[in-house]
């Protein structure tokens, strides 16, 4: 016992110490524990430079528990947040409800700079509701060295069967290498996000116009069948529990041949610092079907100020700062500018400094691909492209996700796994009255 | 005997606790029940009546019957696991060996590791099919390495769970062994009684009353494991490590359905408390003696 | 043991004990020497044991990205304040419940343990508007008065079945000759029941300690502790298991710690009466 006092005590003088430095405005931003975010919070100098007032409390947390945290917070209004880090996939529900303050900014922060396509995904009845902190979409990482041992090149836009061939050609699984990592963690904003996309690009989609869903199409069968089919054959073992991370850190360890994931990863792919294979990764667009739509998505991780708040005033100088041109400058004056928050602003892709980071113009092109107004081939009622901007789009999504995960560990057919998800959709949304 | 005057200071002194308690489970309770009959979800403004139509979709979920099964798979195989190891590992401790004290503590320490890093450390040091150690060893002899949370993910999660709760099963069948009768177990030895039948007849009978308590004990706090499958496994792959407590996350947390479920935690409280009443019988049988 | 052990005997149960202690501890172990590797020989093959570059960099990355001390300060808050209150409450209860048992009282105990039954996530919502609405969202007084109300019921059994253990003649002779209901309680029984109190404390501060859903669900920033410390580490980007492995250990270390210093009160009390 006697330790534990003497700790008691030492942390008492400790916050005691704390407690009177802190006089100022004090302001809490709930975060995603992403590499972008916890640079921000190296960075914060800065910001108290130019803020003398506003002291900013950061809540770092994994991407669930945050949107579980956050989400009950602002239905609630519980008011323990003055900045939430949000997705697209919020926005437009949580911006329908009221619940955000509408952000106008003055003209130093040039709203006009932000990509459409972000920015069109973040403004619900012409009112921006949330500002990008960055923006990415998918796109094909690949090991150009074992791209060339295997005597292929790969086209700037691939198709799904090109994918297939590379893939077989690149296993090597007595040396561990395998040629296609993809994630198969069973999550809404994981696996389904990659089959969702995928699903797009093979003209498959959710719901019809009037919210039938539709996964006993052909369509689905045919994503679902290749998705299993390029996993169980050229994937890693254990590739139903990898979401991104897993794959980040396989691909980093030269594990993979190919990776098909957030545009964001390239900069962590090719930092030397982390991964094993910096000097070897080319980029490629999300590979397609013929059928005019790319399997790649949109997402974008996002500030915004729950209404309700008394330091709106102060939360909102700190989103501008945060998603500013200036902070942009900030990160790249320290980091370089391969470090810099992506797919947010025209003006960086414009950047002379910027276009010689090798996947800049990939991500800006993988950007503009993806339309979360018309995601695929056929019409659908709903917006988003990985999701559905629906309240029961997690719960459902989950669910399904589960299911095509199920598959690709063994338990289920491809088959079984899509009559589950049918039926379980069907269920939950008659039960929230579509 | 007890006098009128210390029976009543008696109900004084219990008051606080039973009027806490009651107010802690009746309140939210009500609530609870309240909001199970309501269209409510979190993401939605207002809230409609819905009569019994959440506990019809509770009940009638997919992966219901399977949670309640692994339910039952992971509570008793936890109990199973932490009782025969604990009665082997109480009996190899009881032993006169050298470094006790040290061997004693290796043994007690999962007991006070977080739930959350314990499953974290597990899976990504230990079942990771590519970077864990089981997949170094499997390598090591030229085995595939298995893909644990993929393939046996109920009996992965149980195993976790049991590691953290055999030191508190080793630790109180531990203290009954040492206040074994020594005299009564050499008397049946010079008897010529076997070991077995020395564990059997002496020690076992022994044990029941300790073996009792861990049996009520752990399922109190195994009912509600929730972390560990949070972080292993997300309850799949499909419903494969789906517990009951975990739907109920999944209705409640990932679709914010509060009305949902509301019904969900009635059910489990339903549940709980058959489970509790039958718990109450064994226990109030073994305990009276 | 009364009978002699034979050398070889001795040899054989201690090499047994050590490899099992070994094995049971060895997840443990490893964590606090990855903590201490850099990422990429944690993830290195063959694995490496103890022969590798000592480093403090990562807890020196997890100390720049995290307020430990103030985490871990809530946690400590959070687990001796919820246990204090409890034990303020419980042992005059259980108290009352040994001494002078009626005809409900084991009722009244059963019925106590079972509402630890009831499933925290099915009773969220309501719980988080009824924090929200007394303004204790995010406040250490919300978690003390939750914590404290989830392990009442453990800390009543346990001091009960104490109690219980403790002879009813001494209590008797103290009341024949004439001590108060106070003075019995303060010369008599306290000093009687100071080591299964101590006990019980220590359980309780472990199980408020590692308690990973109020205390994560119910605090944002001020009042987070150790547990949502953890939750921003759990799956970060890249290579992460020497900064997992150290923020872990950061989490552990001072409830291992505490609970090695302290196992023979704690194990004493661990026995819930079990042992007679």
């Amino acid at each position: 016992m006697k330790t534990i006092k003497k700790n008691l005590l030492a942390t008492a003088l400790l916050s005691a110490t704390m407690a009177t430095a802190a006089s100022a405005e004090t302001i809490t931003v709930a975060t995603v524990n992403n590499g972008d975010m916890i640079r921000m919070q190296g960075l914060m100098a800065d910001f108290n430079a130019k803020h003398p007032g506003i002291d900013v409390e950061w809540v770092t947390l994994e991407e669930s528990v945050l949107r579980e945290k956050v989400t009950t917070d602002i239905a609630t209004k519980g008011g323990q947040y003055d900045v939430m880090t949000i997705g697209t996939y919020e926005v437009p529900i949580w911006g329908n409800n009221g619940w955000l303050v509408p952000l106008e900014f003055d003209v130093s922060y040039d709203v006009d700079d932000l990509l459409p396509a972000i920015r069109g995904g973040l403004t619900v009845n012409d009112n921006l509701y949330a500002a990008p902190f960055y923006g990415e979409s998918s796109m094909v990482m690949f090991r150009e060295d074992l791209m060339a041992k295997a005597g292929l090149e790969m086209p700037k836009a691939p198709s799904w069967n090109f994918i297939m061939k590379a893939a077989k050609e690149m296993t090597d699984k007595d040396e561990g290498i395998y040629g296609a990592c993809i994630r198969g963690k069973a999550h809404w904003g994981e696996n389904l996000a990659f089959i969702t996309a995928t699903a797009n690009s093979f003209g498959a989609r959710w719901f019809d116009e009037n919210w039938n869903p539709q996964f006993d199409s052909a369509e689905w069968s045919d994503t679902l069948n290749f998705y299993l089919n390029l996993l169980n054959r050229y994937g890693p073992p254990g590739a139903s529990s990898n979401g991104f991370n897993e794959n980040l850190a396989l691909f980093q360890q030269g594990k993979c041949g190919m990776w098909i994931d957030a545009t964001v990863a390239a900069s962590f792919v090719t930092n030397p610092k982390d991964s094993t294979v910096a000097d070897k990764v080319g980029f490629a667009l999300a590979p397609d079907n013929g059928l005019g739509k790319r399997g790649n998505w949109l997402w974008a991780w996002s500030l915004a100020i729950p209404a309700g708040t008394e330091k709106a005033d102060a939360a909102k100088s700190f989103v501008q700062w945060a998603t500013s041109k200036e902070y942009l400058e900030l990160v790249a004056s320290k980091e370089g500018w391969a470090n810099v928050p992506p797919g947010t602003r025209t003006s960086l892709y414009a950047n002379p400094e910027y276009q010689k980071v090798p996947f800049a113009q990939m991500t800006l092109d993988s950007i503009n691909a993806a339309d979360p107004q018309n995601p695929t081939v056929d019409p659908v009622p709903y917006v988003g492209v990985q999701f559905v901007a629906i309240p029961e789009f997690q719960a459902i999504g989950t669910a399904v996700a589960q299911e095509f995960s199920a598959a690709l560990a063994g338990d289920k057919t491809a088959e079984e796994a899509l009559a589950a998800a049918q039926a379980l959709t069907e269920r939950a949304m008659d039960k929230a009255g579509y | 005997m007890a006098t009128t005057h210390s029976k009543a200071a008696a109900r004084l002194m219990i008051a606080p606790s039973v009027v806490l308690l009651l107010l802690w489970m009746i309140v939210p309770l009500g609530l609870t029940i309240y909001f199970s009959f309501l269209k409510y979800n979190l993401l939605k403004p207002g809230t409609e009546w819905f009569g019994f139509k959440n506990y019809y979709y509770f009940l009638t979920d997919p992966s219901f019957v399977e949670a309640l099964a692994n339910t039952f798979y992971l509570v008793g195989g936890v109990i199973f696991i932490t009782i025969v190891g604990g009665v082997l590992f109480g009996l190899l401790l009881n032993k006169d060996f050298w470094g006790r004290g040290i061997v004693r503590l290796m043994v007690i320490a999962p007991f006070f590791i977080m739930p959350t890093v314990s499953a974290l450390v597990w899976k990504n040091m230990f079942m990771n099919p590519v970077n864990g150690l089981f997949a170094y060893a499997a390598n090591l002899i030229g085995a595939e390495p298995i893909d644990f949370l993929a393939h046996f993910p109920l009996a992965s999660i149980t195993g976790i769970v049991a590691w953290q709760w055999l030191p508190f099963a080793t630790l109180i069948l531990l203290t009954a062994l040492q206040s074994l009768d020594q005299e009564q177990m050499e008397a049946a030895e010079m008897d010529g009684a076997s070991p077995w039948s020395r564990f059997w007849y002496i020690t076992l009978p022994h044990l029941a009353r300790p073996i009792t308590v861990v049996i009520l004990i752990e399922t109190i706090f195994l009912l509600g494991v929730f972390a560990e499958i949070l972080v292993t496994t997300n309850g799949g792959p499909g419903a494969a490590s789906t517990t009951l407590t975990y739907i109920i996350y999944r209705v409640a947390r990932l679709g914010f359905d509060a009305g949902g479920g509301a019904a969900g935690g009635v059910v489990a409280v339903i549940l709980a408390n058959i489970v509790a009443i039958f718990l109450m019988r064994m226990i109030g049988k073994n305990l009276d003696k | 043991m009364a009978r002699q052990q034979t050398i070889s005997n001795k040899l054989v149960w201690t090499v047994l004990a050590w490899i099992l202690g070994a094995t049971i501890f060895f997840p443990i172990l490893w964590t606090v020497l990855t903590s201490f590797k850099t990422e990429a020989q944690a993830i290195s093959i063959p694995p490496v044991m103890f022969d590798f570059d000592w480093t403090f960099e990562n807890y020196e990355t997890v100390q720049e990205r995290s307020n430990y001390s103030r985490h871990f300060w809530n946690s400590v808050v959070i687990s001796v304040g919820s246990t204090l209150l409890g034990l303020l409450i419980a042992v005059p209860a259980a108290w009352a419940m040994a001494f002078v048992p009626g005809k409900r009282t084991k009722d009244v105990l059963m019925w106590m343990l079972s509402t630890k039954m009831m499933p925290a996530v099915g009773v969220m919502i309501p719980i988080y508007l009824m924090v929200q609405s007394a303004g204790l969202l995010d406040s250490k007084t919300a978690l003390v008065i939750i914590m404290m109300l989830v392990n009442l019921p453990i800390i009543i059994w346990m001091l009960y079945t104490y109690f219980k253990e403790i002879p009813g003649d001494i209590l008797e002779a103290a009341r024949m000759d004439g001590a108060s209901l106070k003075n019995e309680i303060i010369y008599v029984l306290t000093p009687m029941a100071v080591p299964g109190i101590a006990s019980t404390m220590l359980l309780n501060v472990i199980l408020a300690w590692n308690e990973a859903f109020w205390t994560l669900n119910l605090t944002a920033a001020k009042a987070a502790p150790l547990t949502a410390f953890i939750a921003s580490y759990s799956s970060p980007e890249g290579l992460f298991y020497a900064k997992l492995s150290a923020a872990s250990t950061m989490a552990i270390a001072p409830i291992l710690i505490m609970g090695w210093f302290s196992q023979k009160q704690l194990v004493r009390g661990l026995t819930f009466g079990a042992v007679k």
